[in-house]
């Protein structure tokens, strides 16, 4: 599985995302500076890492969303691309138009950085295979603006879709519906605001994040 | 030229940091404030001369980047 991961000033969670994707497919993440006008040829996925590209200026992930690679990455995801965006990343995609809503400042104000119960949703999609719909796995989150926005149309038309992958058992931003990642409509863009990259290894306190990696190594090469 | 952005959240959406602004006026002493809503408040040098060339052209810039429509109103000032 070829792998990109896109990293913009004030990405932090670019390195932990690379060892993860290594780990579960055995081929060397390629690191995409946001300057770069496109990606390598030939990838399999693109994701987009946690941190606070350029400091949450304007609104968190919006100047990253309209940095030069994004252009690129929009057209991948246009063309059937997988593309992952985790925390800031699912931040960045939204701004981007990829997935539909908004993230919010968290309803109580602060941020918040713990590991979370999160229920997987869906099992059908690349990223969510190896999961078991109405499983909890346990990610950890670290965000301010995690309060995911959606009017009742709008959940109720992801919902009909099955397009919530994952959300949270007891809701520690305010999100709408209690959703933690959603799907686009061809089910190949996943943003979420949990961190799977994090929870990678038993030094890291635990391995649940290994099952988004194995889901995308065999959605992607195995099938 | 200059331009000034109101960028302020659509009605309906929910605001907790107006919220806690209205909640800490009240522990100041100052009642009957009966809502709070933040936003903010952009200004750019332009080298527009005309007007509504130039209000037009900031709207562009407001759908594009400025304000998040999914979410936000804003409202453009020539100045």
């Amino acid at each position: 599985m070829r792998s990109a991961v896109i990293v913009f000033p004030g990405s932090n969670c670019d390195r932990d995302m690379a060892v993860a994707l290594e780990r579960a497919s055995g081929v060397e993440a390629q690191m995409v500076w946001h300057k770069d006008a496109s990606l390598p040829d030939g990838l399999d996925v693109v994701t987009i890492p946690g941190g606070f590209s350029f400091g949450d200026y304007l609104r968190c992930g919006a100047i990253a969303a309209r940095s030069p690679i994004m252009r690129s990455v929009i057209d991948f995801a246009n063309k059937g691309g997988h593309v992952l965006g985790v925390c800031n990343g699912f931040q960045v995609l939204i701004e981007a138009g990829l997935l539909p809503g908004a993230l919010m400042r968290n309803s109580g104000l602060k941020f918040v950085c713990k590991d979370t119960e999160i229920k997987v949703e869906t099992a059908d999609s690349p990223f969510t295979n190896a999961y078991t719909k109405g499983e909890s796995v346990t990610y950890p989150i670290a965000h301010h603006d995690g309060n995911y926005v959606a009017d009742a149309a709008l959940v109720e038309r992801l919902r009909g879709d099955d397009r919530v992958a994952f959300s949270y058992r007891d809701n520690p931003n305010g999100s709408s519906a209690d959703i933690a990642g959603i799907l686009s409509e061809n089910r190949r863009v996943l943003g979420m605001m949990p961190h799977p990259e994090r929870l990678n290894d038993p030094e890291l306190g635990g391995t649940d994040g290994n099952k988004m990696f194995t889901s995308l190594v065999e959605a992607l090469v195995n099938a | 030229m200059k331009a000034r952005v109101y960028v302020t959240l659509k009605n309906g959406v929910l605001d907790p940091q107006g919220a806690a602004v209205q909640h800490a006026l009240g522990s100041l002493g100052f009642d009957g404030v009966d809502a709070v809503r933040q936003g903010k408040v952009i200004e750019l040098d332009l080298t527009e001369t005309d007007a509504v060339k130039a209000k037009a052209s900031v709207t562009q810039m407001c759908e594009k980047l400025l304000a998040n429509t999914v979410i936000e109103d804003f409202m453009v000032e020539i100045l």
